[in-house]
């Protein structure tokens, strides 16, 4: 009897714990909403996201710029790192020698843990002056370096989302082509990369997401200036940083639209993420 | 099925070549060299496409190694000859800029965060995968809630630590409401190590301890969980991995002052918000180096460990 009574009781507490997941994420959506919906409400919905003309002491909100820097950032690190990190999960599976394997993919895996201020750190010495004497710019602070560092950061998603994707392919389709007559190089090419594309494209969005929500690294060499971004080298604010420069001296409206940028950045995130688990689901059935 | 329908011309794909004659062995993708002399003896147009492509493989993952190794190379050479003793001295003066009250406000931060994110996570686990139907909607939202919350941006973490510890709860600016954040960001982490570490005991296992006539309870805790302990544990190194290397959902929770907490309601910087700190002041950019080489090293350590567990866990396998 007390045998049982211990188990059924158990299984709520553990019941209990699986419910803190989704505790926090209703206390988040409780805590960010209230503060952030009367906020934008306050300010216009119009004038909050489509106007570029960020001004706290004037009481102007407008965060278009900082959502376009947001997105200029995720695409620069696209463009620059997918490539580079299908190549590798190419390699990492279809030609890389046994020997080489366990060194490469430590390394890609450390890379993934280094922490973002290190990052940070690295562009702050290393990338900044070479942009600017690369390009002969002031400061060198900008869209084209954060690419760059934001590129590095989500390389190790990137290359083991899409390692998994081709690992999972089958590999008949491998056999069938090489059946055919076609090399290695093409059947890798033209047969099972397209056949790993949805997983790769998943692990794109999920690269986007990443490059979305780093904070420290971006604010070392973004620039930091809230106006629309109109050249690769021009300083770009974005969501994430938004939040960190001015929270620590923040009051009133100028807080709460603050908060309301954080909103903004969970509901893009959770968008994705929502996608993200969509695509997964159908593929799975 | 779809899969199998190549997306290109076929006449593209299957050029002619000879290289094709060889086949997959059971030792892996054979890519072994082909002899020059066999080769021109045919009259077989070389493959300029494949050549391209296999140089492409090769040199887009050597540039990505290279990008990688250049940035742990720089960090070595600059931050190991910053490392001095005084700056491990116990006390902080802005003359010294000393890291020991972070590494000490970092291990706090790391043993509580555990302590409290590690029995939540692994219990939400065990309910996962023993206790619950699998079909049950339930499920469904715990794994999509622990989804989204391994996708949410460490600002917006902070953003919400700020509110509900420390205004809503009056925890202050302290150790504590930055350990409360970080064990919410880390839950879905633990989770899902967890969850998969379960997954990996096989149901013989179950079978035999449910057929010897233990209880579920005791399955779980005498079995299953000794049995992952492996995989939690790799689990555990990579949150321990996340908690040191976070500072966004830290500098407004837990602050930036440079005292060590030990009564967890002063505020105290983590290792990373002391280097932040250092880097946005911009005076003292050697000691920044010293202390990223300290996390860089801590980082290694930690992904060595997970390495380390994996490869014996392989092994066990085999």
């Amino acid at each position: 009897m007390i045998q049982t009574r211990r188990e059924s009781a158990m299984k709520f507490v553990f019941a209990g714990c699986a419910a803190m997941s989704v505790l926090c994420v209703a206390l988040i959506c409780w805590f960010l909403f209230p503060n952030a919906i009367p906020a934008i409400l306050k300010i216009g919905p119009a004038e909050f996201f489509f106007s570029a003309d960020w001004a706290p002491e004037q009481n102007r909100f407008g965060i278009l710029a900082m959502i376009a820097g947001s997105l200029c950032l995720a695409l620069g690190a696209v463009v620059l790192g997918v490539p580079i990190g299908v190549l590798c999960a190419v390699f990492l599976v279809y030609y890389c020698p046994a020997k080489l394997y366990k060194p490469f993919s430590f390394a890609i895996s450390l890379l993934a843990g280094i922490p973002s201020i290190v990052y940070g750190f690295f562009g702050l010495t290393v990338l900044v002056p070479l942009i600017q004497k690369c390009f002969g710019t002031v400061s060198g602070k900008g869209i084209l370096c954060s690419s760059i560092l934001l590129a590095m950061m989500i390389l190790p998603t990137i290359v083991s989302l899409s390692e998994s994707a081709l690992r999972k392919t089958d590999p008949a389709i491998y056999d069938a082509s090489r059946a055919l007559g076609a090399s290695h190089d093409r059947t890798v090419f033209y047969v099972c990369l397209p056949a790993a594309v949805s997983g790769i494209r998943s692990a794109v969005v999920l690269g986007i997401g990443r490059a979305i929500g780093e904070t420290m690294a971006v604010i070392m060499v973004a620039g930091n200036a809230a106006i629309f971004p109109s050249s690769l080298l021009s300083p770009v604010r974005t969501l994430t940083t938004g939040i960190v420069l001015e929270m620590s001296y923040a009051t009133g409206l100028h807080r709460q639209a603050l908060i309301a940028l954080g909103a903004v950045l969970f509901v893009i995130i959770l968008v994705m993420n929502l996608y993200f688990s969509s695509r997964k689901r159908k593929e799975m059935c | 099925m779809e899969n199998l329908r190549p997306s290109v011309p076929v006449r593209r794909i299957f050029k002619a070549d000879p290289e094709s004659l060889r086949c997959r062995l059971p030792g892996g993708w054979n890519t072994a060299r082909e002899s020059k002399e066999s080769h021109s003896s045919r009259t077989i147009e070389k493959d300029r496409q494949g050549k391209f492509l296999r140089v492409l493989t090769w040199s887009g993952a050597g540039f990505g190694f290279l990008i990688m190794a250049s940035m742990v190379i720089y960090i070595l050479v600059t931050g190991l000859p910053a490392l001095q003793t005084s700056l491990f001295s116990w006390t902080y003066t802005t003359d010294n800029v000393s890291m020991m009250p972070a590494i000490i406000n970092t291990l706090i931060t790391v043993v509580l965060t555990l302590a409290v994110s590690l029995p939540a996570g692994v219990g939400a686990a065990v309910y996962l995968e023993e206790y619950a139907p699998r079909q049950s909607r339930f499920v469904a939202l715990v794994s999509l809630t622990a989804e989204t919350l391994s996708g949410i941006p460490s600002i917006v973490f902070g953003l919400f630590g700020m509110l509900l510890f420390v205004y809503q709860m009056n925890l202050g600016l302290s150790l504590l409401s930055g350990i409360l954040t970080l064990s919410v960001l880390i839950l879905p982490l633990i989770l899902r190590t967890s969850q998969e570490a379960l997954r990996a005991v096989p149901d013989t296992m179950r079978e035999a301890s449910y057929a010897l006539g233990a209880g579920r309870l005791r399955t779980v805790f005498r079995v299953l969980l000794p049995q992952a302990a492996n995989g939690i544990f790799s689990g555990i190194l990579l949150a321990s991995g996340r908690i040191i290397g976070e500072s966004a959902a830290l500098i407004y929770t837990a602050g930036t002052l440079a005292e060590p907490a030990f009564n967890l309601m002063s505020p105290g910087a983590t290792l990373s918000v002391h280097m932040y700190k250092l880097l946005n002041e911009g005076l003292f950019m050697s000691q920044a180096a010293a202390v990223s080489v300290v996390l860089l090293l801590l980082c290694v350590a930690m992904n060595l460990g997970q390495f380390l567990i994996r490869s014996r866990m392989m092994k066990g396998k085999n």
